[in-house]
């Protein structure tokens, strides 16, 4: 991977157009609006949507942090791949077990 | 100037002076190079491989005749959980660390690991670690639910003894994560210029993939310690089936780890053998792409098998039909490493030197273990043999067969590097015929006792059994003897090799790869220069040139396809097709220039091996070399984990307070420390203005 | 060695890359305490159940930490233009946010003490207790690593040529913040029941 060397160097460059401050903040805002909408679900009734809108919310927050705040937008893809590794890896291998300790009726509780 | 001293304004902060002893005890007490270090993973190991082949005696001394009342149930039970968990995390693991750490940086071109002070700390995590869950033995409350652990066996057990387990190989664990850490950065990051990935050694490319499990893997199991912890000695409800706690959710967290760690185990011996073979077969490695990307797949697929050892627990139908399948993929990988392997051997020039024997002997006990494991894939099959000494056979067959093969051919085949001497091939060919015979002597009876259905992990050999079984188990405890012997003959072949060994020269084997380029012993700084890297068996393409007829024409010292004088190839003589190491001490590599003197300084004690590296030696025109330099913080650091470890196992505040700042400090001290340059942190601009 | 990242194979840092490694297996490591949350959400034994959660109470104390993560990534943006005045009090203001999300936290812990949702009561509480307690040991680690970068920083031990320093804590301290994310919506947001 020779040319990975060079790849990367165009990502290392790419440092320049980083957010400034108030794009920073905005960001926040969006951040805390978002909280917001999550905690209004508190008193309000989506039905079946429910679940759905509240994990909606859920990763479009993930997103904007580890997108902005951890710069992974910005940075060598490497960075987001080892992330999204371990969490497609975490959400794949619990799943399964899951599924697996789900297929066992009389072991889920009630 | 070489700084490997730090500016005395920049140490006036520390607590201690940054030590620079760099021989002695001292010297590895405080050592940060990766060569010391792995020196002593392996010194460590051979001290737990003794006490697990105590443990092993019991069990099989116990065992060598029905109805037998030799040991109580409690001290058989201690032995066989014992002898699990130091064979699988004090002796096969670490083992593979010893590898990791000495070979990494050689093979890849770099002067040390990314961060050799954390290298230094799983180093002496893992050794405290092992000697904590050997220090149950002063409590009489050694594990005894097994190296598996299952609840609510482990959480109902009274006294300490289990708490003893989830808090050992939790520090054990913390080891091996920090170095999973270290290695995958050193790998991904430190390469030599121009190795690429497809241009790593296998070894490398093993170690790589082996790490990326642990990381994966551990922080499973380090979940599933925390609770059965939690249970044990707090009161927690995780697994407590009274308070509708469910059991199988250990099993699933420890086999969710359990498997990728079978993996973890055999794939550094595969990296290993398939440095081997291809040396002694004098031809390049069958299928390098194939054989990596085999590696991969094994390490992906590993995480997905784990209820195929749960095949008769509460796992439903679809999870059985699901997982029988997968474990049966599995085997194709496999499959394909074992005919590479069989391929690279085919029309090569064979040497069946020691090392090499133990490679072929990993191949073919491999084999075996792999075919016994796939009839455990077959769920209604697997429902007869699980629980029984099939299943033994089978583990045993792939970890003492498969990954120790594979682990003390690289004992044999790397100890010139590291000592610059040769491991006795005489003794060495009585050790590999005495361990390949009492390794199936001890293992094969157990296939047929299995069948004949003699439970596993039960202490008393059920007379009802008949007298098969009983002869099966008296020709199993005679084989331990044999190995008895033969572990013997190799403690004595090591010592006698170490003082008096036969001096190998640099390059004994005629080998391909770069950890040869440098002197044997390889000195402090490991490559006077780093190479540049431009074919994958980088050394070899070096030394030979394809003639015309397609034959080897060894290229003369000194021509033209070197690209660095200081890593130029040994002299043409030393490559006939006689057995290089024959040659003794005169395969020195000849330098054509001035970074290595004389001949002699393979015999160069380390510290004064640094000296003729710096700068004046070489003339000044050579490149500025930094290493990291000792320190003391990470053993410092490590003794915290003692008085935490023990805290969690007794529910004492006191201690884990104690821990927990012992640690801070440690770490603070640790970050306080003056960095010199070519260390884990930012030089001091003073020291980088040097 | 930030001097020699050009020399490095991938072109980058060492430190940061580890941090990335880490943070992978991470993902590993609370999934583990979240599945285990999840299955036993209906096992309490006949003690309190999810019930007891003070939803607005934990809203405030989340959106504290959220927010801890905006003065954070403003410290790191300071200690890269060199004004490491302005870099401490970011740093500081971080700090004190996580110990106000740790102490909201102690304090939710001991409120349910009382009302009998202990560790011990039931599989339910005892995964609670352990999911929530391990994300607030993250925290309180990364409390001390920042209170740490702040006296490094004044002493000059962290100097304003090294950005990378926070920026490593920064991404520790970003991932705490993104787990408290997750946990937020799936342990007291969602009406399993
Ligand atoms: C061809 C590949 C393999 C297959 C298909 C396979 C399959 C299996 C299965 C299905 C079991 C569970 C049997 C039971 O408990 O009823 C098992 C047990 C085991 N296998 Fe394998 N295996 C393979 C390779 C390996 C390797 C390479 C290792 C280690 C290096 C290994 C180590 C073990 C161990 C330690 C156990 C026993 C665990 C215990 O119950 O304590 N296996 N294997
Ligand atoms: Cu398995």
């Amino acid at each position: 991977m020779s040319d990975a060397t060079t790849a990367d160097a165009t990502t290392q460059a790419a440092h320049h157009d980083e957010p400034t401050v108030r794009q920073y903040v905005e960001i926040a805002g969006a951040l805390s609006v978002l909280t917001l909408m999550e905690f209004s679900t508190y008193f309000v009734e989506f039905g079946w949507l429910h679940i759905p809108i509240l994990l909606t919310l859920m990763a479009i927050k993930f997103g904007l942090i580890v997108g902005f705040f951890m710069h992974l937008k910005y940075d060598t893809r490497l960075y987001t791949r080892l992330m999204v590794t371990g969490l497609v890896g975490a959400l794949t291998l619990y799943g399964i077990a899951f599924l697996a300790i789900a297929e066992v009726p009389t072991l889920m509780g009630s | 100037m070489a700084t490997t001293t730090a500016p005395p304004q920049a140490r006036s902060r520390s607590v201690f002076s940054r030590p620079t002893a760099l021989d002695g005890f001292k010297g590895y007490l405080a050592t940060t190079d990766h060569k010391k270090i792995g020196i002593m993973y392996f010194w460590s190991v051979m001290l737990f491989f003794f006490l697990g082949g105590v443990t092993a005696w019991i069990i099989r001394a116990q065992l060598a005749s029905a109805e037998s009342t030799l040991v109580t149930e409690e001290v058989y039970n201690q032995a066989f959980t014992l002898h699990g968990l130091t064979m699988v995390f004090l002796v096969v693991m670490p083992l593979g660390a010893a590898f990791f750490n000495y070979l990494i940086p050689l093979q890849i071109g770099a002067r040390d690991v990314a961060f050799p002070r954390l290298n230094a700390f799983s180093f002496w995590t893992f050794l405290f670690g092992g000697l904590f869950l050997y220090s149950s033995v002063l409590f009489n409350a050694i594990p005894n639910g097994g190296w598996f652990g299952y609840a609510p066996l482990s959480t109902q057990i009274p006294g300490d003894n289990m708490a003893f387990y989830a808090v050992g190989l939790q520090i054990v664990g913390i080891s091996s994560l920090s170095a999973a850490v270290n290695f995958i950065t050193t790998i991904l990051n430190m390469r030599a210029p121009g190795m690429t990935f497809m241009r790593m050694p296998v070894f490398t490319w093993m170690t790589l993939v082996t790490n990326f499990l642990l990381l994966f893997a551990l922080p499973i199991i380090a979940v599933a310690l925390f609770m059965l912890n939690g249970d044990v000695v707090f009161g927690t409800q995780f697994f407590q089936p009274a308070t509708g706690g469910d059991p199988v959710l250990w099993q699933h967290l420890f086999w969710l780890f359990g498997h990728p760690e079978v993996y973890i185990m055999i794939l550094p011996a595969m990296g290993i053998v398939s440095e081997v073979m291809p040396t002694f077969s004098r031809k390049p490695l069958f299928g390098y792409a194939a054989m990596v990307f085999a590696g991969v797949a094994i390490g992906f697929i590993g995480f997905g098998v784990w209820a195929h050892h749960m095949f008769t627990s509460a796992v439903g139908p679809v999870a059985r039909s699901a997982f029988g399948l997968t474990t049966m993929f599995i085997a194709v990988p496999t499959g394909i490493k074992i005919f590479n392997w069989v391929f690279t051997m085919w029309g090569g020039k064979v040497k069946f030197t020691t090392a090499m024997l133990f490679s072929v002997g990993f191949v073919s006990m491999f084999t075996i273990g792999g075919l016994s494991g796939v009839t455990h894939a077959i769920v209604p099959h697997d429902a007869q043999q699980t629980d029984t000494y099939w299943i033994v056979a089978h583990f045993h067959y792939v970890l003492f067969g498969g990954a120790l093969f594979g682990l003390v051919s690289g004992i044999y085949y790397y100890f010139p590097k590291v000592t610059g001497k040769l491991l006795g091939e005489k003794l060495g060919k009585w050790h590999f015929w005495t361990w390949l015979l009492g390794f199936n002597l001890t293992f094969g009876p157990m296939h047929m006792s299995g069948l004949l259905g003699q439970p596993r992990r039960t202490a008393v050999l059920p007379a009802e059994l008949g007298t098969d079984v009983a002869l099966y188990n008296v020709l199993s405890t005679a084989g331990v003897a044999v190995l008895t012997v033969s572990a013997s003959i190799f403690l004595f072949n090591l010592v006698t090799s170490l003082r008096s060994g036969e001096a190998s020269g640099d390059d004994p084997w005629d080998a391909r790869t770069l950890e040869w380029m440098t002197p044997s012993p390889t000195p402090y700084v490991n490559f006077y220069e780093i190479p540049e890297v431009t074919a994958r068996d980088e050394f070899w393409e070096r030394k030979y040139a394809e003639a015309e007829d397609g034959s080897l024409r060894p290229v003369p010292a000194g021509a033209s396809q070197d690209h660095d004088p200081s890593t130029s190839p040994a002299s043409a003589d030393e490559h006939g097709d006689e057995f290089p190491a024959t040659a003794g001490g005169t395969a020195t590599v000849d330098t054509s220039g001035n970074a290595k003197a004389s001949p002699d300084d393979v015999a160069l004690p380390e510290d004064e091996a640094l000296a003729k590296a710096t700068p004046d030696d070489h003339g000044g025109d050579t490149e500025h070399i930094h290493m990291p330099d000792p320190s003391y913080w990470p053993l410092i650091m490590c003794v915290g984990l003692l008085p935490l470890g023990y805290g969690l196992t007794f529910a004492n505040p006191a201690l884990l307070v104690v821990g927990a700042l012992w640690l801070m400090m440690g770490l603070f001290g640790w970050i306080l420390e003056p960095v010199a340059e070519g260390d884990d942190d930012d030089p001091e601009p003073s020291a980088a203005a040097a | 060695m930030s001097a020699a990242v050009e020399e490095t194979s991938l072109g980058l840092d060492n430190r940061k890359l580890a941090m990335w490694v880490f943070l992978g297996s991470e993902f590993m490591f609370f999934g583990a305490f979240i599945t285990a949350y999840l299955m036993y959400l209906n096992t309490t034994a006949g003690g309190p159940d999810g019930e007891i959660f003070d939803i607005v109470y934990t809203s405030v104390s989340s959106f504290v930490l959220l927010m801890s993560s905006l003065t954070m990534v403003l410290a790191h943006h300071a200690h890269e233009q060199g004004d490491m005045r302005r870099m401490r009090m970011w740093i500081l203001a971080t700090a004190f946010q996580g110990l106000v999300f740790v102490g909201g936290q102690a304090y939710e812990f001991t409120k349910f003490f009382k009302e009998g949702l202990v560790p011990t009561a039931s599989p339910f509480a005892s995964s609670f207790f352990v999911l929530t307690g391990f994300h607030g040991v993250h925290v309180t680690v990364g409390i001390i690593m920042l209170l740490g970068l702040w006296s490094y920083s004044r002493v000059g031990k962290v100097k304003a040529s090294q950005p990378l320093k926070t920026e490593i804590i920064g991404l520790y301290w970003h991932f705490v913040d993104v787990i408290w994310v997750i946990i937020f919506v799936v342990v007291y947001l969602i009406p399993w029941g």
